[in-house]
């Protein structure tokens, strides 16, 4: 890779950079809920804190990882220049200001409304503008992948478009329609209400939009790790990749499935009917689907790989697989984790069970379980992989950054678990302290306890994961092996029209959009008098309960 | 180690190494076992759905934030437990920042139960922990959740979703009684919970 080396290296640094002071203030957030005594421990400063975790966590990591990991992948999986680099320069400026407004705006103490935004609670003007800038900057680097890959099959009919940019292309796809929702409830609702141009807020319009967002939002999160486990994996296990079908298939499914789904989110709201959240409900289920195909190909994948080293048996080829390896362990943990994490996102996106656990601990478990856990060890074992191919020098230590690895893995299932059974005894979420001379808190405390020595296991993961790529990245320069991306057993020769490219798909999606979406949307216009006043997250007294 | 053919990293797999007819075999296996398990998970879903009578709100109820107080339902004097005269029971409940107003009812035990909820500001979440009792809060739209209590006991009702700075404050009471208690009970007692 020379090209694009250094606009990959600046997105990759952006987001592990932020990553580690916001898992720092995860680990002080939860200390902060404990019965342990906690520094700076005001109500204002913790929602302050989590509006910003979430807004890094969600909003810059992710974007920042997804953006570099693309550019990488565009010039290394067509083996040309990227495409359109000053374009993905100035998203890069765009992406960055954006995210300096936010944070700026959150440090200030004028945005404590969570990333979600709450409205009609109302943070200052400057935090949705950088959000948006963020977010909608973004869409830039959807373009470039589309130019990208688009450009390549033109240059090369007949040929099928590398997996991998194949891949990332639906994920900037898939982005792009997650972004549709947070980006319309931003131009269309909080930013005119926060610079004083309306005057009522439509709340329920809002939170409607955002749920077009929320769910889709997490398989864009989602997706790199996947294409890792399809193109860098088997190449890491010296295996072949099992099917290239299944492989196309999966990122199409997601693609497809992930964004008209979002109702289930607000299955608990009293604005829709239960028509719409019972078909979204079902159509979640769709979701299912592409993971569970994904399990089956990574396994084959693995297991070609373990008996061409010479594992026997049943299940003797998991041992035989190199378990020192990185993107190897990763993946191995990644997948206990998301059969962990999976199993309960499947009782939170179903119609009825749901009530039980709705807003509680519970779904803060699940969702840190599959996004802290699943996704971000993959994001950790993709560093580890490209930072030889950016830098030019060899990763310091191996050793250590298994190492890392298990620590992530323990750490999040000593936090997480806890927090499951929490919720099940009916702690809610997004709550700063907690008063545990009540006896229906204080049942909680050993729990909380231990999910807070989860976390500061966790930081010091994310400072050895820090430690290892700046040590990398001052080492010595050496001969480094190019990025090779994992060939299916059986090669493609060609591939239809529908599998290497997503014209259709989209349609299809589309339609399911409007099926799922359009009424859920169109009824706001119909229903009567249902707007409310903005109230400034700032402006009331805490402790005054009336107005 | 590096001249022996057989380290698996010096002699990478060829091409066709699983045939691939046995690839597309293991496929259809993998679909038809992943059709059955959507089946039980559809099938699960719907059985709790209808069968356990589970129904988030989902009354898509207009009403208007700004006279919440001035007319209609949730005028202060109409807010608490009403007895109506089928024998069931109905708790209008108004959410604010940061309270539940009244912060304390009483409800009878072994008869259905509706909650009827609003906010007069911003989005607030009711949850009855170790219930199903759950549901958001929404302003401009009221939440109906019914329910039936099957013991006696004590509910604590902590507002479950971000309100603002002092969402952590947002604690309340449901207090279930035994019918012949309740009904004992004056209208102030029910709904003000004065026994404590």
């Amino acid at each position: 890779m020379q090209h694009s080396r250094r606009l990959a290296l600046l997105h990759f640094w952006v987001a592990f950079g932020l990553f580690l002071p916001a898992v720092v203030e995860g680990a002080w957030q939860m200390l902060m809920r404990s019965p342990l005594p906690a520094p700076l421990r005001y109500p204002s400063m913790y929602y302050a804190s989590v509006t910003l975790h979430g807004t890094v966590m969600a909003y810059v990591v992710t974007t920042f990882f997804a953006m570099g990991f693309g550019y990488a992948i565009a010039e290394t999986s067509l083996g040309r220049p990227l495409r359109g680099s000053v374009a993905a320069w100035i998203c890069f400026v765009i992406c960055i200001t954006g995210s300096v407004m936010a944070v700026a705006t959150i440090l200030a103490g004028k945005a404590s409304v969570l990333y979600t935004f709450y409205p009609p609670l109302l943070a200052s003007a400057w935090y949705y503008l950088g959000v948006f800038l963020l977010i909608g900057g973004s869409m830039i680097w959807v373009v470039v992948m589309n130019v990208n890959m688009i450009g390549w099959k033109r240059d090369n009919p007949g040929r099928p478009v590398p997996l991998a940019m194949f891949a990332i292309t639906a994920t900037a796809d898939l982005w792009a329609w997650a972004a549709s929702g947070v980006l319309l409830e931003l131009i269309c609702i909080l930013i005119p209400r926060a610079f004083g141009w309306s005057d009522l807020i439509d709340a329920a319009l809002g939170r409607t939009l955002f749920s077009v967002t929320l769910h889709a939002i997490v398989y864009f999160w989602l997706m790199p790790a996947y294409i890792a486990l399809y193109t860098l994996l088997p190449q890491a296990t010296g295996g072949r990749l099992y099917s290239d079908t299944m492989a196309r298939l999966t990122f199409i499914m997601f693609l497809t499935f992930s964004v008209p789904v979002g109702l289930h989110h607000l299955l608990m709201d009293p604005e829709h009917g239960s028509g719409f959240k019972f078909l979204q409900s079902f159509l979640t289920f769709l979701v299912v689907l592409p993971t569970l195909v994904t399990v089956l190909s990574i396994s084959a994948s693995a297991e070609i790989a373990g008996r061409h080293r010479g594992g026997r048996g049943l299940l003797g080829w998991i041992p035989a697989l190199p378990w020192r390896e990185p993107m190897v362990l990763a993946s191995g943990l990644m997948l206990v984790m998301l059969g962990l994490g999976g199993f309960g996102g499947i009782i939170n996106m179903s119609y009825a069970m749901n009530s039980m656990i709705h807003n509680t601990s519970w779904v803060t478990a699940h969702f840190h379980l599959i996004f802290g856990g699943a996704t971000v060890i993959m994001y950790f074992a993709i560093a580890y992989e490209m930072w030889p191919r950016l830098t030019g020098k060899p990763l310091s230590s191996k050793r250590l950054a298994c190492w890392q690895l298990w620590l992530w893995f323990w750490g999040m299932l000593i936090t997480t678990i806890p927090w499951h059974i929490a919720g099940l005894m009916g702690q809610p979420r997004r709550v700063a302290i907690f008063d545990y001379s009540m006896p229906f808190v204080a049942r909680m405390a050993s729990l909380v306890i231990i999910s807070v020595i989860g976390g500061l296991v966790l930081v010091a993961s994310a400072i050895l994961m820090v430690a290892v790529l700046v040590r990398s990245h001052l080492g010595e320069s050496s001969l480094t092996e190019p990025l090779r991306y994992a060939l299916a057993v059986n090669p493609p020769r060609e591939v239809p029209s529908s599998l290497n490219g997503f014209a259709l798909w989209n349609t299809i999606l589309l339609v399911l959009m409007l099926v799922a979406y359009g009424y859920p949307i169109a009824q706001f216009f119909l229903l009567k008098s249902h707007s409310v006043p903005a109230i400034e997250v700032t402006r009331r007294s805490i402790f005054n309960g009336t107005q | 180690m590096v001249e022996l053919p057989s380290d698996p990293l010096q002699c990478p797999l060829p091409d066709g190494a699983v045939p691939e007819s046995v690839v597309v075999r293991t496929e259809e296996h993998w679909v038809a076992i992943m059709v059955m398990m959507l089946t039980v998970m559809m099938v699960i879903m719907v059985v709790t759905s209808l069968v356990g009578a589970l129904h988030p709100a989902s009354n898509v109820e207009v009403i208007d934030s700004r006279t919440l107080h001035l007319k209609g339902e949730f005028v202060e004097s109409n807010l608490g437990t009403a007895l109506e005269p089928d024998g069931s029971v109905t708790v209008r409940l108004i959410a604010q920042q940061y309270d539940f107003v009244p912060r304390c009812v009483v409800v009878p035990a072994d008869r259905p139960v509706k909650f009827r909820l609003t906010s007069d500001d911003v989005v607030h979440g009711f949850l009855l922990p170790e219930t199903n009792v759950n549901t958001m809060v929404v302003p401009g739209f009221v939440s109906e959740v019914r329910t039936r209590f099957a013991r006696t006991g004590d509910y604590l009702m902590p507002c479950h979703e971000y309100c603002g700075l002092g969402h952590q404050a947002m604690w309340a009471r449901v207090s279930v009684v035994s019918w012949d208690h309740f009904a004992g009970q004056s209208l102030l007692e029910r709904t003000r919970c004065a026994t404590q």
